[in-house]
């Protein structure tokens, strides 16, 4: 009896390591690969990365120097032009989605918004190559910053969504119970107790966004100027990373990893604001 | 503590409450056969009751009797919940608050509403609560808003303890406090009637005391309607009371009357605690 309840107890002991075991291995394989990444592109792109890389045009083969600074200013632009579309239309969706409509529209807008999450970016690209690049006969920053738009619609929407469906139902109540109007109740009370969240949501829709490529690919198109005018081709940092990397020239992967560091760093800037943000709101709740 | 004298109404399906004199009240609200559904189930069914003008009504009953569902037809709250259906009419002053060319909103200003749990806005600090009802409603004038803030919060029995701190979070106070800061905010836009469900179900003994000496103080200037699951609250506050059973109106009458000598058994039997 002693000997068999002791055998059971180390049996149990043995699957508790186990499995702890096993779950430690799983949590460090989902950091491993953000350490290998930071990493590799931090050895590899350091060297590369300095004053002329954010000031100066990108130089032809062979001539020594030369930066992304175009491709820097031409994905901030990409980002604003995106945010003009991106971020009313997704925001507004979402407080639709939550205060009004019917169960079964909604039920409908909400699956074709996880469907849209899930449509590959190249996709995008194409469906506004066909739209826009071939009706105006041009690649262009409206273009790139269409498709990087839409990109971010679905995204934002269903972010707003819940962050919206979030707010107790007691401060909707409250306010209308001052005979305050609907509209104003949404957008005083609601949204700005949800404010934090949607800001959220936005600034991680851009941190996506940014760093797409394959929707450029036949929309933005990339250049190697400055660029003056939305209706011409436009560089973005993530095009210049990709046309660097496939060149058989080695100055240009070294710029294209000094470019993939500095995109990088962007979006790991952007993910620590999300937490800033998030934490004053918890902080004061 | 004077209660007027009431002289028992025969039929409570058709109350009219009287003084000693055999005059009858005045009244600030009536409702005139209600009943109400969610979807198809009905929570109400076919209750009239008089509310009388400055004086504080109290509605108990057992949970599910429909009390807070009652309240909310007052100020048309009800609304928000969908699939809700009502029938019959309620009279502020003689205008009935459902006909056609009502707007919800100016109900809702007319008759105000304090909730079970407070609500303070948390974007909100203690001031801009107190007057975001006008300030939301189109009020700009800063001098008249700065004397509806002191005002309101005087009434709430609130500003000494805030005045110094009009700038702080409205969730920054204490349960207690943030109750009476939504009795002020709901004052604030100066309603005719004063809603409160449930006022004090989630405070400690002493805030629930506060807020009931504010209603007795209230009383002089607002007629005061209190959903209530605390009986001895009822009898504390009250001037009237009406007791609901399964979404019909049981009884109603003057407290002293329905807590001493209730003209139906049921209402006995819930008062001496024999259910509910």
């Amino acid at each position: 009896m002693e000997i068999q309840r002791k055998d059971h107890h180390s049996w149990r002991k043995l699957k508790s390591t186990l499995i702890s075991g096993l779950t430690f291995c799983s949590a460090v394989l989902v950091i491993a690969p953000l350490g290998l990444v930071f990493f590799h592109v931090l050895m590899s792109g350091i060297g590369a990365v300095n004053l002329e890389f954010f000031t100066n045009l990108p130089k032809p083969v062979g001539v020594p120097g030369g930066g992304m600074a175009n491709a820097i200013v031409g994905t901030l632009e990409l980002l604003a032009l995106a945010s003009v579309i991106g971020i009313p239309v997704g925001v507004l969706g979402g407080i639709f989605l939550a205060e009004y409509g019917t169960a079964r529209v909604n039920a409908v807008l909400r699956f074709i918004a996880d469907v849209l999450n899930g449509v590959p970016s190249i996709i995008w690209g194409v469906v506004v190559y066909g739209l826009i690049v071939l009706r105006f006969k041009s690649f262009s920053g409206y273009a790139g910053g269409l498709a990087l738009g839409l990109i971010m619609i679905p995204l934002i929407l269903r972010t707003t969504e819940e962050v919206i469906l979030l707010v107790p139902a007691g401060y909707r109540e409250a306010a209308l119970a001052l005979g305050i109007a609907r509209w104003k109740t949404i957008i005083q009370i609601v949204v700005k107790t949800a404010s934090r969240g949607i800001i959220t949501g936005i600034l991680l829709a851009l941190a996506r966004v940014g760093g797409e490529t394959a929707p450029l690919l036949f929309t933005a198109f990339g250049n190697h100027f400055w660029n003056r005018d939305l209706n011409e081709p436009i560089a973005a940092l993530p095009l210049q990373i990709f046309t660097y990397a496939i060149s058989p020239y080695d100055d240009w992967h070294r710029q294209a990893w000094a470019g993939a560091l500095v995109l990088v760093t962007g979006v790991f800037c952007v993910n620590v604001l999300v937490r800033i943000v998030t934490r004053v709101r918890t902080a004061s709740a | 503590m004077s209660r007027p004298e009431v002289v028992e109404p025969r039929d409570p399906g058709a109350a009219v409450l009287l003084d000693t004199e055999g005059e009858a009240l005045p009244l600030a609200m009536e409702a005139k056969n209600v009943s109400m559904w969610y979807g198809s189930k009905r929570a109400i069914d076919n209750v009239s009751l008089d509310m009388p003008a400055k004086a504080v009504t109290a509605i108990i009953g057992p949970s599910g009797c429909g009390k807070s569902t009652f309240i909310r037809a007052l100020n048309r709250m009800h609304e928000l919940v969908p699939h809700a259906r009502i029938e019959g009419s309620v009279f502020l002053h003689g205008q009935n608050l459902y006909a056609s060319s009502m707007d919800p909103a100016v109900v809702r200003r007319r008759v105000g509403m304090v909730f079970q749990k407070s609500n303070p806005f948390p974007t909100m600090s203690i001031g801009e609560n107190a007057i975001v009802g006008l300030r939301l409603n189109g009020v700009s004038d800063r001098r008249f808003l700065n004397e509806r803030l002191e005002q309101s919060l005087r009434m709430a029995a609130l500003w000494d303890e805030v005045k110094d701190d009009l700038h702080k979070s409205g969730t920054s106070l204490s349960g207690g406090q943030q109750q009476r800061l939504c009795i002020a905010r709901a004052l604030a836009v100066e309603p005719e009637v004063l809603l409160m469900d449930e006022p004090c179900s989630a405070l400690d003994p002493i805030a629930t005391a506060k807020i009931e000496e504010l209603i007795q103080g209230l009383k002089t200037q607002y007629t005061i309607v209190i959903v209530t699951h605390n009986m001895q609250q009822a009898g504390r506050v009250s001037d009237f009371t009406a007791f609901f059973y399964m979404g019909r109106l049981i009884e109603v009458g003057s407290t002293t009357k329905i807590f001493t000598n209730p003209n139906e058994k049921q209402t006995e039997d819930y008062i001496t605690g024999r259910f509910g």
